[in-house]
């Protein structure tokens, strides 16, 4: 089976220094992967790498089997960037049109207004409950209110691998239990494959398949089932911290 | 006066036609300039449109001929200045705009100093308008606002995130391109409107007076273009009928207007 996302010998740099080194690993279809590791140590850009906004140094990375630059699978492809909350907040768009931008664009006079459309945008409001706000105005919205409206917008293409980086920041306890609730669905009732960025181990532990510990380099990567095994990450992390993330899993 | 006495005169006419046209396209790349905080950019290439007018003047040939290659190719370096060189916005579009004027100056006072020509360019005479320039003014209207509608979706992802619009496979820099063409095109029409001094005003204006009514991107729009199209019917009649400078008008009716829809606001009129 074809690895939905690829990385062989990856290596990228941000002026002269390295900032992910050697990364070599697969993505298959319908893994949840967690993607953690402290600050700095090239989350983000291994993501926008996966999505073509920082180009390699050495190596290559493939989502799909493409390539960023010869990328031909966009539409399976659904993204929440981490600053997605620093948009002009006096932007005069609605929740509707926001969700829309999810879309594929269409080179014609009408737009992203075909009936297919219509539906798609419709069913990504009702997924994420905002369709009571979707002719609000965008900066009209609460922090939490404006993450969904992102969170439907990576969602309303219904793409087959979902990258979220760091999704849940801005969401109250209930809303987070929700996403997780939801992401988790997608992942096991229509096997969407799913990349979550988070610094929070101890709860995606609980939904994820997959563990990569990113410090610049790959320090693990497996299931959580040989992360807890792995006496070498009872060291890495110590065994308290490795029992707190091993408990939530089991 | 009655309106059909004022409408009887063929330079009303062709001011009105050619105005309303421009005023459209100036509304809604203005949006689209103000959103991605590059406001200013008409203002530089208007800059750079005085030293390409005062070229085209010393070589007798006509200004709209000149200006619009040479504004299309500054406009572009400020593009690519902004991308590759990593130098800011408004630095880039401060480098350009102030190249622009020190050439026009130095082109200006080699034949013969600041005449009327250039001074009507300066500040606009759509009174003057011909025929010819109403025809053009409508042709590159339609064809900057037809490839805005078929960019629609592409020019909205990137208006509103860039970055967004990237991982979503939407070709970016080739966007930038078009974008920058359009607006090249758009300053060299608005100079004859409005004249060079004042073009900015009318990119700026219509999009900040619909910024505070829009209830949505294409609402947002809408607002603008209808904004324009009143600031240029009023600001001409205002001018005839006053004997007022009409560039002059058209700006501060679209100020009025702004400062209508902004008092609306704050009384939450508009929004509730």
């Amino acid at each position: 089976m074809q690895a939905v996302v690829s990385a062989q010998d990856f290596s990228c740099r941000h002026n002269s220094a390295e900032v992910l080194s050697d990364l070599s690993f697969e993505v298959g279809e319908g893994d949840y992967v967690a993607l953690v590791g402290p600050n700095g140590s090239g989350k983000t850009t291994l993501i926008k790498a996966m999505l073509g906004l920082i180009k390699a140094a050495k190596g290559c990375i493939r989502v799909f089997g493409y390539h960023p630059d010869e990328q031909e699978e966009w539409s399976k492809i659904g993204y929440l960037p981490q600053k997605h909350l620093s948009f002009n907040q006096g932007f005069p768009s609605t929740v509707r049109e926001i969700v829309g931008l999810g879309l594929p664009a269409k080179k014609t006079l009408s737009g992203r207004n075909r009936e297919a459309d219509i539906e798609a945008i419709d069913k990504a409001l009702e997924l994420t409950n905002i369709s009571d706000i979707s002719h609000k105005l965008i900066g009209d919205l609460s922090g939490g209110q404006q993450q969904r409206v992102f969170i439907a917008r990576a969602l309303v293409n219904e793409p087959k691998l979902l990258i979220l980086d760091e999704p849940t920041t801005a969401l109250d306890p209930e809303t987070r239990e929700n996403f997780f609730s939801l992401v988790n669905g997608l992942n096991k009732e229509k096997n969407v494959t799913v990349i979550f960025v988070t610094h929070d181990m101890g709860t995606i532990g609980k939904y994820a398949s997959k563990l990569l510990y990113l410090d610049k380099r790959i320090i693990f990567y497996g299931s959580f089932d040989e992360f807890c095994r792995s006496d070498s990450m009872a060291h890495f992390f110590g065994e308290s911290s490795q029992h707190i993330i091993c408990h939530k899993h089991n | 006066m009655d309106i059909l006495e004022f409408l009887s005169y063929g330079f009303i006419r062709r001011a009105m036609t050619a105005g309303s046209f421009i005023a459209v396209l100036c509304s809604v790349l203005g949006v689209l300039l103000v959103l991605r905080r590059l406001s200013l950019m008409g203002d530089g290439l208007a800059h750079v449109t005085f030293g390409s007018v005062a070229l085209g003047l010393a070589m007798k040939v006509y200004p709209l001929y000149v200006s619009i290659p040479v504004v299309m190719i500054s406009s572009v370096g400020i593009l690519k200045m902004i991308e590759r060189a990593g130098i800011y916005g408004d630095a880039a579009i401060g480098i350009v705009s102030s190249l622009g004027i020190a050439v026009g100056v130095v082109i200006a006072s080699a034949s013969g100093g600041l005449n009327v020509d250039i001074l009507s360019y300066l500040f606009g005479n759509i009174l003057s308008i011909g025929d010819a320039e109403v025809y053009i003014s409508m042709f590159l209207a339609a064809l900057v606002l037809l490839t805005i509608f078929f960019y629609f979706d592409e020019i909205f992802s990137m208006t509103f995130d860039e970055e967004f619009a990237k991982a979503s496979g939407i070709n970016v820099n080739r966007i930038n391109l078009i974008l920058a063409v359009l607006t090249s095109v758009t300053v060299v029409l608005t100079m004859r409107l409005v004249g060079i001094m004042l073009t900015s005003a009318l990119l700026i204006l219509p999009a900040v007076t619909a910024f505070q009514i829009g209830r949505g991107f294409k609402h947002t729009l809408f607002i603008a273009a209808a904004s324009g199209v009143t600031s240029v019917i009023t600001g001409i009649f205002v001018s005839f009928c006053l004997d007022l400078p009409a560039g002059a008008s058209i700006v501060l009716i679209n100020f009025a207007l702004f400062f209508a829809a902004f008092s609306l606001r704050r009384f939450n009129v508009f929004h509730g």
